[in-house]
This record gives structure tokens, C-alpha cells and sequence, in this order.
């Protein structure tokens, strides 16, 4: 039961973050991306405040035998760069490239309700689906 | 740059690292959107009611921000439906090969200095940035 409203907490924080952000917004995103015009570094911003506490915040984290609430950390246990890895990154790359969507803001951004984001998203599930 | 917001930006990234955090201490987890949601497609996983719980918090939290700031919607969008759903079906396929999107290798990983993180993070940054100059600028 703590987990579950852990994660809870945890996602509903992640969601507002990513609302406060402006991340949610599409075109913000490409502002981002998009050197050659009118350049918004705003992204920067972003991941360096999420990084400014992840960074010695999990450091000081994985020195523990455990997490709290479960017996262990789920954490990724591959180490090698491979083709796979240079390979849906790019896909990926591409994806967000041309719609300024990434999987977080996507599905945060479904509570705006409006047609594109839920088209966005459901292709987004179909995608992950075909890979199996 | 009259749409740059670093101070909403700043505060907006500092509240995401701390979801990251928590989920980290409290349940060992690692706050990758792409893992979380396509952990529910796997039918044999045991956890899919923290990852239907968080991926709802997430969807909760932007609606209360949306509600809590007038109900103005916060975003506008260029790509046409065609262009998303063929952008959806990439991100989606994509971020499953390569094990993680922008919060699982951008935030959690390079957080944990994990090599094939900050790699993963490095090309789908630098394939972004050249699919909008071909798009924006070339095409």
C-alpha cells in the first residue's frame, strides 16, 4: 500500500513539474531544439534544476542497503553501447524532433484533452507494442 | 528569445528531480516515462499497479496546474495529425530499443553517471536539434 501511494505522489509531482516546466507545450520544446531561429534555452533550465537534485540525491540514495518501501532498487543492469541503444535513440531523436513530444510531457499533457495529444499518445503505445 | 521562462523552468525541473528522488528512496524505482508505460504492455508484469498510479499522477498533476492557473490550455501544437502519429509510433518503438527516453537516460541515468545514459542522451539530443534544422529550415 505504501508503494502504490508513493508512486502516486511521485508521478502527480512529476506532472505538475512537467506543467510548471512549460515542457508540456510542444513548441516550447522545439523552441529547444531549433538553434537556427528564435533559440528558447528554457530546456536547459529544466533538466539542470531536475539534475541539480537527482544528481546528489542519488548519490547519497544508492549508498543504502535498500529503499524504504521494498526490498531492493530496480535499477538497469546492461553496460553496453550497442546498436540497439544508438539505434532507438536516433529513432527517438526523430519522433521528437518532429513533434517536440517525449513520452513524460505527452502523457502528462493528456489532461488538456485535446485530440492531437491523445492521437500523439496512442500512436506513442502503438509504437511500444510493435517493438513487443 | 522573448518566450524564454528560466525561473518557471528552473522551479518546474527542481519538482521533477524531487518526484525522481522520491521514488527512488521510498520504492527503489527509477522515474523513466517510456519504461513505466511500456511495462503495462508486458503481460506478464507483476507491477502494473504502481506504473497505472504514477503514469494517473502524472496526467493528475498537469490537470491540477492546468485547473490551478485559470484553466488556460498551456500548449499549441505545428505538426499536423499525420506527422504525430508517425512521430508517436517513433518515439514509441524508439525509446523501447533504446531502453529510455528523456527522464529515464536524461534525468535518472546521467543522475547515476551510466555510460550508455549519457551516450543515449547525446544522440537523441543531437538527432532532435538536426530534425528540426531539416524541417524547419531545409524542407
Amino acid at each position: 500500500m505504501p508503494r502504490i501511494l508513493v508512486a502516486l505522489f511521485a508521478g502527480t509531482l512529476f506532472g505538475v513539474g512537467l506543467a510548471v516546466s512549460g515542457m508540456m507545450n510542444p513548441q516550447k520544446v522545439i523552441g529547444f531544439l531549433d538553434f537556427a531561429g528564435e533559440w528558447d534555452p528554457t530546456l536547459i533550465f529544466v533538466m539542470g534544476g531536475a539534475l541539480l537534485v537527482t544528481l546528489p540525491a542519488f548519490r547519497l540514495i544508492l549508498k543504502r542497503p535498500r529503499p524504504i518501501f521494498a526490498d531492493g532498487f530496480a535499477l538497469p543492469t546492461k553496460s553496453a553501447l550497442d546498436t540497439r541503444l544508438l539505434g532507438g535513440a536516433t529513432l527517438f531523436g526523430v519522433g521528437w524532433g518532429l513533434s517536440g513530444f517525449c513520452p513524460g510531457p505527452a502523457v502528462a499533457a493528456l489532461a488538456t484533452g485535446l485530440t492531437p495529444v491523445f492521437a500523439f499518445v496512442a500512436a506513442m503505445v502503438g509504437g511500444m507494442a510493435l517493438y513487443g | 528569445m522573448e518566450n524564454f521562462t528560466p525561473i518557471s523552468g528552473l522551479i518546474g525541473g527542481l519538482l521533477i528531480g524531487l518526484a525522481a528522488a522520491l521514488l527512488l528512496l521510498l520504492n527503489g524505482g527509477i522515474s523513466g516515462i517510456s519504461g513505466i508505460v511500456g511495462g503495462l504492455l508486458a503481460p506478464r508484469s507483476q507491477d502494473v499497479s504502481w506504473r497505472v498510479v504514477f503514469v494517473a499522477g502524472l496526467v493528475l498533476g498537469a490537470l491540477a496546474y492546468v485547473l490551478a492557473t485559470g484553466g488556460a490550455i498551456p500548449l499549441s501544437m505545428q505538426a499536423s495529425l499525420p506527422v504525430l502519429v508517425v512521430a508517436g509510433l517513433l518515439v514509441g518503438f524508439g525509446t523501447r530499443l533504446g531502453s529510455g527516453c528523456t527522464s529515464g537516460h536524461g534525468l535518472c541515468g546521467i543522475a547515476r553517471l551510466s555510460k550508455r545514459s549519457i551516450v543515449a542522451t547525446s544522440v537523441f539530443f543531437g538527432v532532435a536539434i538536426l530534425t528540426v534544422f531539416l524541417t524547419h529550415h531545409i524542407l
